[in-house]
């Protein structure tokens, strides 16, 4: 009964010796911050029921804030996390208010509204740099540990990460959980036993905005810059496509799925460079664009026969075999 | 010359002029979502995708077979709603009974799929398109000159966006679509091909987004991203418009094209957001939009 | 089950964490890298013929140097800053990059020249026009080898408002390379006894300029400066022609290339200045190499492109000379020595890294003057280096001592 910590457990050490295998610890960092950045998207969309549009808005505020932070007014790391953390919750709330009020497809434009005008003001405010973006944010140090090195950051990280995954993982699995669940099955019924429905999605939005939040200030922090990328409508795509990819619903769907987009898109281009370079074929040099196609593909097959996602189908699958 | 709120009247009215020029996209591509949307309860996101189509079938059209604008006119949108028959047959047709949701995340894909194709041909540089011998030239409206080619944009528009609406509106067609999309299984009780309906449809409201397509292809730069550009402009306006409302969808987006207009006059760096603004508050003071009707 | 779960997550971490693992450091080759815009608004300036042209580079040093052998790497950025980034760093921490060149984008130079810096290996950037790059941001191991926007403004913008054009307004790419461009330009139009009366911002790779170009109409100046490139540059003066704003103000194109009086054509363009490098028509060594490059990419090459050759075949002569790939020792060597090429004479300043030659103001001729396809140029004045680039009593570079 209680394997499941220990599956997490055997998990997170093997992510931690990723450093020792060859993997180059800027792809595995970045693939934890943007698979963080799913699974607090997963508690609001596969736990809570509520599709947002416009999570890279939280993403991109906390990037740039913890940037400004860390660059401008010298705030050592985990300050500089924090209060871009704290800056994402407090887009969160304000988003939330906003789009609560509405439900369906309503709530997620207004989502999309919001953040399109978040993105707006990040275009045109001198501190994020526009186009040219947020550049040279240092790492600085914690404990005496120089963040320099990229060994040193990794272990940070992945504290990070296990801490905003730990965190999902008591929320999901304690009453305010359970009351999420509801609301996301039948909303009046849960309402009509009581439940104040409005403030429970409020809160699991805020907490949700924050963990992106976390995601985004960490982010900055491992690659040195934040951008308008971060902030833009297609980013909030992505991360509907990880969770979609990876199951909805489940605790480490968003996690695969987050490491299948992000291994793609790196490999992709590297691929493409490869099978020209030995056909001869410029075409092939061109495959590196067609990232979106892939990731395009992959989309429409999911929604058509994968719904549950990879990590969904295949507990699906277990159980049928595990029946016969 | 007279000045209004410090602005030249002049510049005033080439930037309302200019924002009625993007109006009348706004309103042709939110048609087709509308009537798409209204039948089919997809929210068709590859329609930005299907529109550059439009615009490459028109440019691919002159640059390899020298076929020339007017025709590709006709050509181009058939093209696409063939395309958007097979779309709708091939996947669609399965998310009928699922939350909107579903059915919005494959078009998203498809959308993906689509600009990747035209990206890997043709890169993210535009190709220009020049407008056709009778169309080009300007005409000096005393405030500003104004290319003859978008005059012709607005004007074709209009006729375009005032047909579809009189057609669903006013005869017995349209009647038929709108009973489908009521209640579908009474109306095939009646002995009416509802599944085809809607296939024609889906096919009908991409072939609207095709037409706008060649109608951009000699004002904006044909590339692969134009249409991802738009859609998300487009959506807005659907959902400030009313979810499925014909009309609404037409005199917002020519609306908001002019808003826009006016926006670059006084504040030209929002004018990117300035309909996003208006959706928010739309949404959170009329939920079903200026038009629609709460379902 | 659930844990069944974990095993299935945790095999497909490790799959992909190995096929995502490149951790090889490859000491006994001499690896090139360059990232350049090759899909979008800057792809024809530089793009793949620059791929090409070193290339070339490459190939005139028989592939080897200091007995090691030379790989060449690229990457398109799509004008991304954060694209760049982390394709330089994974290119230096990953494939052991020894020399990475900036193409096309002030904001993805930036990004690289920072990079770079922190891995201490030389970069040179071509492409990027930012003056910064020798400036505020400049480092000891940044090389701004081609042009920047002080020496477009003080080759343009002067010749312009000389000439009679004494409003400006600006028509400027809201981003690093257009501000620079702006701000630089604005200088030299003041200093020149002209007037700035006003400027609007397009994003990049901006379709429709009429709005733009309708507020620059009104603002009544004589002069409309564009202060963008690439295709950017070529649909506004389309637009600028569709609009008839040409007839009301003179378009003043502050960075244009061979490419974009290719595209427009010389009735569009004919009359107009423009201050470049190099001119594949100027001298017999810069036709020799342009045929070869015609042969090979079907079109003329621009200065960027030239540029790349020659900055590569300098870096290619350091290794030879140090026997070394160390950032340090070449970035010595690159500057302690000349560049005496069909491209440049050159020197590459010690303290900024700013590579100081000669640049040429041309005017573009008319359809009439044109000789022969591709003759679209001829020289008004030479520009000398000292007067065309920030002079070192001038610069805001930390590492120059005042």
């Amino acid at each position: 009964m209680n394997k499941k910590p220990l599956g997490y457990g055997a998990l997170f050490i093997a992510i931690a010796l990723l450093p020792f295998l060859g993997v180059y610890p800027i792809f595995a960092m970045k693939v934890m911050c943007y698979a963080l950045f799913a699974c607090a998207f997963n508690l609001l969309i596969g736990f809570t029921g509520l599709l947002s549009f416009g999570h890279a808005a939280f993403l991109g505020a906390a990037a740039y804030a913890a940037g400004h932070a860390m660059k401008v007014w010298g705030f050592p790391p985990l300050v500089g996390i924090a209060f871009g953390t704290l800056m994402a919750a407090v887009a969160g709330l304000v988003f939330g208010l906003l789009a609560i009020r509405r439900s369906g497809i309503y709530f997620s434009m207004i989502t999309l509204a919001l953040a399109q005008m978040l993105f707006f003001y990040f275009l045109q405010a001198p501190f994020t740099g526009g186009e040219d973006g947020l550049q040279s944010v240092p790492r600085g140090s914690l404990l005496g540990i120089n963040l320099e090195s990229d060994s040193a950051l990794y272990y940070l990280v992945l504290a990070i990460f296990i801490f905003g995954f730990w965190l999902i993982y008591r929320t999901v699995h304690s009453p305010f959980g359970q009351v999420l669940t509801s609301i996301r099955e039948n909303e009046a019924r849960a309402t009509s036993l009581g439940y104040d429905a409005a403030r429970f999605k409020l809160m699991a939005f805020v907490l949700s905005a924050a963990l992106a939040g976390l995601a985004g200030a960490t982010k900055t922090l491992v690659l040195g810059f934040a951008t308008l990328t971060d902030a833009i409508w297609t980013t909030s795509g992505l991360v509907i496509l990880m969770t979609l990819v990876g199951g909805m619903g489940t605790m480490v769907g968003p996690i695969v799925g987050a490491l299948v987009i992000i291994a793609l898109e790196n490999k992709i281009g590297d691929l493409g460079q490869w099978l020209a370079s030995l056909t001869g074929i410029q075409w092939f040099g061109g495959l590196g664009e067609s990232v979106s196609l892939v990731t395009g593909l992959i989309f429409i097959v999911c929604v058509l026969a994968f719904r549950r996602g990879l990590v969904g189908e295949a507990g699906a699958l277990w159980e049928r075999v595990r029946k016969t | 010359m007279t000045d209004f709120f410090g602005v030249p009247l002049p510049a005033l009215l080439g930037q309302l002029l200019l924002g009625l020029v993007n109006g009348s996209f706004y309103a042709m591509l939110s048609l087709g979502l509308a009537v798409i949307f209204g039948m089919l309860n997809i929210i068709n996101f590859a329609h930005g995708a299907l529109y550059m189509m439009g615009a490459f079938l028109a440019w691919m059209g002159l640059e390899y077979f020298g076929i020339n604008y007017w025709a590709m006119l006709l050509i181009a949108p058939l093209i696409v709603g063939v395309f958007g028959l097979v779309i709708e047959r091939l996947l669609l047709q399965w998310l009928y009974k699922l939350d909107h949701l579903y059915g919005l995340l494959l078009t998203f894909g498809l959308t993906l799929v689509i600009e990747g194709v035209f990206r890997s041909f043709f890169g993210v540089g535009g190709q220009p398109y020049a407008a056709p011998e009778a169309l080009s030239g300007a005409t000096n409206l005393g405030f500003m000159i104004l290319p003859n080619y978008r005059a012709w944009v607005v004007v074709a528009s209009l006729v375009v966006c005032l047909g579809v609406w009189v057609l669903i509106e006013k005869t017995s067609l349209g009647a038929t679509l709108r009973a489908g999309t009521e209640n579908p299984k009474l109306v095939q009780a009646f002995g009416v091909n509802v599944p085809r309906l809607v296939t024609l449809t889906y096919a009908g409201g991409v072939a609207l987004a095709g037409f706008a397509g060649v109608l951009a292809a000699p004002i904006l730069q044909v590339n692969a991203l134009m249409g991802s550009n738009l859609i998300i402009v487009v959506f807005a306006v659907v959902v400030i418009g009313g979810m499925g409302s014909i009309l609404g969808s037409i005199l917002t987006g020519l609306g908001l094209g002019v808003v826009e207009g006016l926006t670059k006059v006084f504040y030209p760096e929002a004018s990117n957001t300035v309909v996003f603004v208006v959706m928010a508050l739309v949404l959170l003071v009329r939920p079903a939009g200026l038009f629609g009707k709460e379902k | 089950m659930k844990t069944t779960l974990k095993s299935i997550a945790l095999a497909s971490v490790l799959a992909c964490g190995a096929i995502g693992a490149q951790a090889q450091i490859s000491g006994d080759t001499i690896k090139i890298g360059i990232i350049t815009d090759m899909s979008s608004v800057y792809a024809d300036i530089d793009g793949a013929g620059g791929v090409e042209a070193i290339r070339m580079a490459i190939a005139d040093a028989k592939g080897m140097a200091a007995g090691k052998k030379i790989e060449l790497v690229f990457a398109d950025h799509q004008n991304k800053a954060d694209v760049a980034a982390s394709k330089a760093r994974e290119w230096f921490d990953t494939q052991g990059l020894d020399l990475l060149i900036g193409g096309t984008n002030s904001g993805t130079s930036l990004a690289m020249a920072k990079v770079a810096a922190e891995k201490k290996k030389p970069f040179i950037s071509i492409g990027a026009g930012t003056s910064r790059l020798t400036n505020e941001e400049c480092t000891p191991y940044t090389i701004h080898y081609a042009y920047d926007t002080v020496a477009l403004a003080n080759g343009t913008g002067a010749a312009v408002t000389k000439s009679g054009g004494k409003t400006w307004y600006f028509l400027t790419a809201d981003y690093a390379f257009g501000t620079s461009l702006q701000a630089d330009t604005s200088a030299v139009v003041a200093k020149s006894g002209g007037q700035v009366l006003g400027a609007v911002k397009h994003p990049l790779n901006a379709s429709d300029f009429s709005s733009f170009l309708l507020q620059a109409q009104s603002s009544k100046a004589q002069i409309l400066g564009l202060a963008n490139a690439g295709g950017d540059t070529i649909n506004a003066v389309k637009a600028a022609n569709e609009f008839g704003i040409t007839k009301t103000m003179k378009l003043a194109g502050l960075l244009m290339f061979i490419n974009d009086v290719h595209s427009l054509g010389l009735k569009t363009t004919e009359g107009m200045y423009l201050t470049d490098s190099w001119y594949w028509n100027q001298s017999p060594e810069a036709r020799a190499w342009s045929r070869r490059f015609f042969e090979k990419m079907k079109r003329m090459p621009s200065s960027l492109q030239a540029a790349d050759y020659s900055a590569v075949s300098h870096y290619l002569k350091a290794v030879e000379a140090t026997k070394s790939d160390d950032g340090d020792k070449l970035m010595a060597q690159m500057k302690a020595t000349p560049v005496n090429d069909f491209y440049t004479k050159a020197t590459i300043r010690k303290e900024d890294g700013r590579a100081v030659h000669d640049m040429f103001l041309l005017q573009v001729k008319t359809p009439k003057e044109s000789a022969e396809p591709w003759d679209y140029f001829k020289v008004v004045t030479r520009i000398s280096g000292d007067d065309a680039f920030t002079k070192l009593a001038d610069s805001k570079c930390p590492l120059v001592k005042k």
